[in-house]
């Protein structure tokens, strides 16, 4: 088994595999994010449950943490596998003739996202951290707010229109990852399905959909505050 | 037609390359590539020059040997053909083609455009057979019924021609589909399962120390073969992998 996730084709199954998880993750992600626009008490209710229930905070953070490191560093080292594979460039190459942008160019497009990924810490993760386990303030409460603080975090960090500029653009990279990534994942693991178009639609509308909506979640915040 | 030809000439495998420009004329467009490639070297001997240097045996799409980038893309812009099965007429009077070999550093370059795939064959040489007693007590295949279904995709799988297109083309130089399709042609049947785990183990581990890329499925692979090797192949590879790890 060892050997088999040194070899070229397990280490796609396991980048296939982390990817999974974090489009499944995306998807909750998403689904408790809606709800700051559809109904901010249950927001602020699932977000305190979430940030504060030991079995999300200490077995599946950290299994997500290490899902996210694990891909992007896959990522690079299949990148720079696969750049040693052909030494010398061609002088001219049609790409456009036989494949997608989006496929040529995964690892730029997952670069965009790690970028956002740092930013979006610096914006939630850090100061949550800070909150929980520097200050050990676990009320999720703040003064000057009635009942919990999520709801108000949030619509305060997109007020910036720098931010939410760059959480646009940001998941406008997603789309184009996940418009590659989502079937290739199924290819990866042996599934012939990514290719069928059932698959494929399904892939292409959850890869256009869910960055949609963290897209109209951000604009709702920035134009609603 | 006349053509501008960018070329890459190289001396030997040591040597730095470069691109050089020739004119042919009077090209007809009813040449196949190779064709049109053997009247610039007539040329090319005719003045004392080295004539330009490329692979070719059959000249009817079978061997494979006949391996160029044209234009961006291996075996040029036509589909599922080889070099030699393509036409002048896919160009225009006037064109500027760029030629130049498969570029790969599993394939490095012997002389101007032609590459050495001798890591194909040691790839073969890992698993891509099947051991069978030939003492003269052979069964008659046609004795072990086999679907239609996995008779026509083994059969499709074994059209390859090991021409290493696709890793040509592919912007990993994996050999994914090359291998895909000689596990997928053995997976398939019944004599391949005797010794399917060692196979694709040994075959995978080959051209993973040759140097040959992942696959992030892009499917260029597939649009470029000449024999239209499906990407399922791939998927097959996979698959067998993965059955083989768990065993
Ligand atoms: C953190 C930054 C990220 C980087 C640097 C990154 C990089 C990459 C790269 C280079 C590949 C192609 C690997 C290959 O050659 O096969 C890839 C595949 C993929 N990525 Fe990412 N990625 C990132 C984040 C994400 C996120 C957040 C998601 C989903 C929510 C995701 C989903 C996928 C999928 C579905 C695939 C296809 C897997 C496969 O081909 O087997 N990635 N990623
Ligand atoms: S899979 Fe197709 S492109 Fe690759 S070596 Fe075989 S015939 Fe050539
Ligand atoms: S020369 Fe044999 S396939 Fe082209």
């Amino acid at each position: 088994m060892g050997g088999f996730f040194k070899s070229s084709v397990g280490r796609k199954v396991a980048m296939a595999l982390s990817a999974f998880f974090l489009m499944f993750f995306l998807l909750q992600h998403f689904a408790i994010n809606i709800l700051s626009v559809l109904n901010p008490d249950l927001f602020n209710e699932v977000s305190h449950f979430m940030g504060t229930n030991p079995l999300i905070q200490f077995a599946l953070q950290p299994v997500l943490i290490f899902g996210v490191v694990f891909h992007f560093i896959m990522g690079f080292v299949l990148e720079i596998k696969n750049k040693k594979a052909r030494n010398v460039a061609y002088v001219k190459n049609n790409g456009a003739a036989n494949s997608t942008w989006m496929s040529r160019n995964m690892i730029y497009s997952g670069v965009a996202i790690l970028a956002f990924i740092v930013l979006h810490f610096i914006d939630f993760w850090f100061p949550e951290i800070n909150t929980k386990f520097i200050k050990g303030d676990w009320s999720g409460t703040i003064e000057g707010v009635e009942g919990f603080r999520y709801y108000e975090e949030l619509t305060h960090k997109f007020v910036s229109p720098i931010r939410v500029g760059a959480y646009v653009l940001a998941f406008v990279f997603l789309a184009l990852h996940l418009l590659h990534g989502f079937t290739s994942a199924f290819q990866s693991m042996g599934a012939t399905a990514g290719r069928k178009k059932t698959l494929q639609n399904i892939g292409k509308a959850y890869s256009i959909l869910i960055p949609l909506g963290f897209i109209f979640i951000a604009l709702y915040h920035h134009f609603n505050h | 037609m006349n053509l501008t030809l960018k070329i890459w000439r190289q001396k030997d495998s040591s040597a730095k390359g470069q691109m050089v420009d020739y004119k042919v004329t009077d090209i007809s467009e009813h040449m196949s590539f190779l064709e049109m490639m053997d009247v610039l070297n007539e040329q090319l001997v005719g003045s004392g020059d080295d004539p330009v240097a490329f692979d070719h045996d059959c000249r009817e799409g079978i061997c494979g040997m006949c391996s160029m980038y044209i234009n961006g893309e291996a075996h040029g812009p036509d589909r599922g053909v080889t070099t030699c099965q393509l036409h002048m007429r896919m160009f225009k009077d006037g064109d500027t083609i760029t030629i130049e070999p498969f570029r790969a550093a599993a394939f490095p370059v012997i002389k101007d455009l032609v590459v050495d795939r001798t890591s194909f064959e040691r790839i073969q040489q890992a698993g891509g057979y099947i051991s069978v007693n030939t003492s003269g007590n052979t069964q008659d295949a046609n004795a072990i019924p086999i679907s239609k279904h996995d008779a026509d995709e083994a059969m499709d799988a074994a059209t390859c021609i090991g021409c290493g297109a696709c890793v040509a083309t592919c912007k990993n130089s994996s050999a994914m589909l090359f291998v895909g399709a000689k596990v997928s042609q053995y997976a398939l049947l019944p004599q391949g399962q005797v010794e399917a785990a060692d196979r694709v183990q040994n075959m995978v581990a080959q051209m993973d120390l040759e140097g040959f890329g992942n696959c992030t499925n892009t499917g260029a692979c597939e649009i470029e073969c000449p024999k239209g090797i499906s990407l399922d192949n791939i998927a097959r590879l996979n698959r067998e992998l993965m059955k083989a790890a768990v065993k």
